[in-house]
């Protein structure tokens, strides 16, 4: 255990060091020469993110906003969740199904979610349902298509041994498909947390008076510089914690799996 | 009553062809209850097809298979199956794994982990009950498969090449562990290798295929006793009568 904690605590200081020494730069860059008419330097970024979280920005202070970024990613994700895993399931189940479905998610995929705001617009409005929408079209079909290929690619000598010790169909998905299944399912909500989340700012463009990404956008809008990189910084750090809290699930639910342990 | 005892396995003009292609040729033989009969044959003349037949993975062409006199059906009867490649669940751990089969034919729980334990443990793998497939090694896994199908007191146990990715030193551990298991439970037992020694070693009978299309050369009655010492004098000639049969088709 010695050896686990000397090697991961020298990652960190690797780590740390890097951190400082980007800091460094952009400190030295923007104090010395005319990058700094342009981009604030990061004292300042630092100074008001934190200050953010007493004062507020707009009518709202930081909490606030990444709270209610959260919750414009969060509830279309768990929706995509729902359905992506369902669908996938069954695409990978059913072949006439995936024959039928698999284009379609194909084809959706490499559509950036932005692509989408003007439909979305018309479909929703400005209300928070377009801002929904773009950001189930951000994770669904990277849940769906992981879920499939998670069924699709089931050990076949494990499904013969479970046929010769009796099991039914339903045993067999229950018991054998769903768990072997797992670790793709926990790929695909990683990626697609991610994504979503990096699709918040897409989605705040339309018309919204709050969030991480309205930050951003309200920022560029009245030349704001500082604003921005503090959006940024909220989106940076906000991420990390999403996608670790992700990670940690999946040491929890699937400790027998490599990735996990 | 009865004046002659029915057999286990009645295997009554098994035949399987894949398209054109005959594979299994006419197939007649029984299987006595508790007998251990290996078969063996040359490579690719459809060993594994005639197994895969044999438990419905495969449907036959013509033919019929009856475990205790009536028709093949895993669902219906205690079979268990184990294959070269390990098919221990990976997201069980060992002691869950040598549970599964009880659990599915729905054996109460208590009794399905007393049942798991002694199979771990005639298997030696006990201390290693809570490890998970990825955490042990290779031969531990063939031992996890084994204790499983073991666990679910088969009536017909079917190893098609179990230990063929073994080294030679696991290989005749894992054997002298199957016999003992084997004389513990009294399992019918069908073992499927293209090693004769093995054949030699573990079959009380030896069933020699011809090559494609298959059908039954002979079946030899082995007459050492167990434990056999694969050095002995009569057991290297009845390796080499074995051998013979296998290259003169």
């Amino acid at each position: 255990m010695a050896t686990f904690w000397n090697k991961n605590g020298r990652k960190f200081a690797y780590g740390a060091c890097g951190l400082l020494l980007f800091g460094l730069i952009w400190f030295l860059a923007t104090n010395g020469t005319e990058l700094g008419k342009i981009l604030p330097d990061p004292v300042t970024v630092l100074r008001k993110f934190f200050v953010s979280f007493a004062e507020p920005i707009g009518t709202k202070t930081m909490v606030f906003h990444i709270l209610t970024s959260l919750r414009r990613m969060l509830l279309p994700y768990l929706v995509a969740c729902a359905a992506g895993i369902l669908l996938g399931v069954v695409m990978g189940w059913y072949k006439p199904l995936e024959a039928i479905v698999k284009p379609y998610i194909e084809l959706i995929r490499p559509i950036p979610p932005i692509a989408w705001i003007p439909l979305s617009i018309a479909w929703f409005g400005f209300a928070e349902m377009s801002k929904y929408f773009l950001i189930f079209l951000a994770c669904f079909p990277t849940i769906t298509i992981n879920t499939y290929s998670g069924v699709r690619s089931v050990d076949e000598t494990i499904v013969r041994a479970a046929k010769m010790l009796g099991a039914r169909d339903s045993q067999l998905f229950t018991t054998i498909v769903m768990p072997s299944t797992v670790p793709y399912i926990f790929a695909g909500l990683q990626v697609a947390i991610g994504s979503s989340w990096a699709t918040i700012v897409a989605a705040e463009m339309i018309r919204s008076s709050e969030g991480v990404g309205w930050l951003i956008i309200s920022g560029q809008e009245t030349s704001n510089m500082p604003q921005v990189l503090v959006g940024i910084v909220a989106i940076a750090l906000t991420g990390l914690v999403l996608v670790s809290f992700m990670r940690l699930l999946e040491t929890k639910l699937c400790a027998w799996n490599e990735r996990g342990q | 009553m009865q004046e002659k005892k029915q057999a286990k396995v009645q295997v009554q003009n098994l035949t399987k062809k894949f398209g054109d292609l005959l594979v299994l040729d006419n197939l007649n033989f029984e299987v006595q209850e508790g007998e251990f009969l290996c078969i063996v044959g040359p490579t690719g003349c459809g060993k594994t097809t005639f197994l895969n037949t044999l438990t419905k993975l495969y449907v036959p062409t013509a033919g019929e298979i009856l475990v205790n006199g009536i028709p093949v059906d895993p669902k219906k009867q205690n079979i268990s199956y184990i294959f070269q490649e390990y098919s221990a669940y990976p997201w069980l751990t060992v002691k869950e794994n040598v549970m599964w089969g009880l659990k599915i034919k729905k054996v109460p729980l208590k009794e399905a982990e007393e049942s798991a334990m002694e199979m771990l443990d005639i298997v030696g793998l006990t201390k290693f009950q809570d490890y998970y497939p990825g955490q042990i090694s290779v031969s531990m896994l063939q031992r996890v498969v084994i204790a499983r199908a073991f666990a679910t007191r088969p009536e017909l146990l079917l190893m098609d090449e179990p230990y063929g990715q073994l080294d030679i030193d696991l290989r005749f551990r894992l054997e002298d562990e199957l016999l003992k298991l084997w004389e513990r439970t009294k399992t019918t037992v069908l073992f499927i290798t293209h090693n004769i020694e093995e054949a030699v070693y573990l079959g009380q009978n030896i069933m020699v295929l011809t090559n494609k299309p298959t059908s039954i050369k002979t079946v030899i009655q082995n007459p050492l006793p167990l434990p056999r010492d694969v050095m002995a004098q009569d057991f290297v000639e009845l390796r080499e009568h074995v051998t013979e049969l296998i290259k003169w088709w």
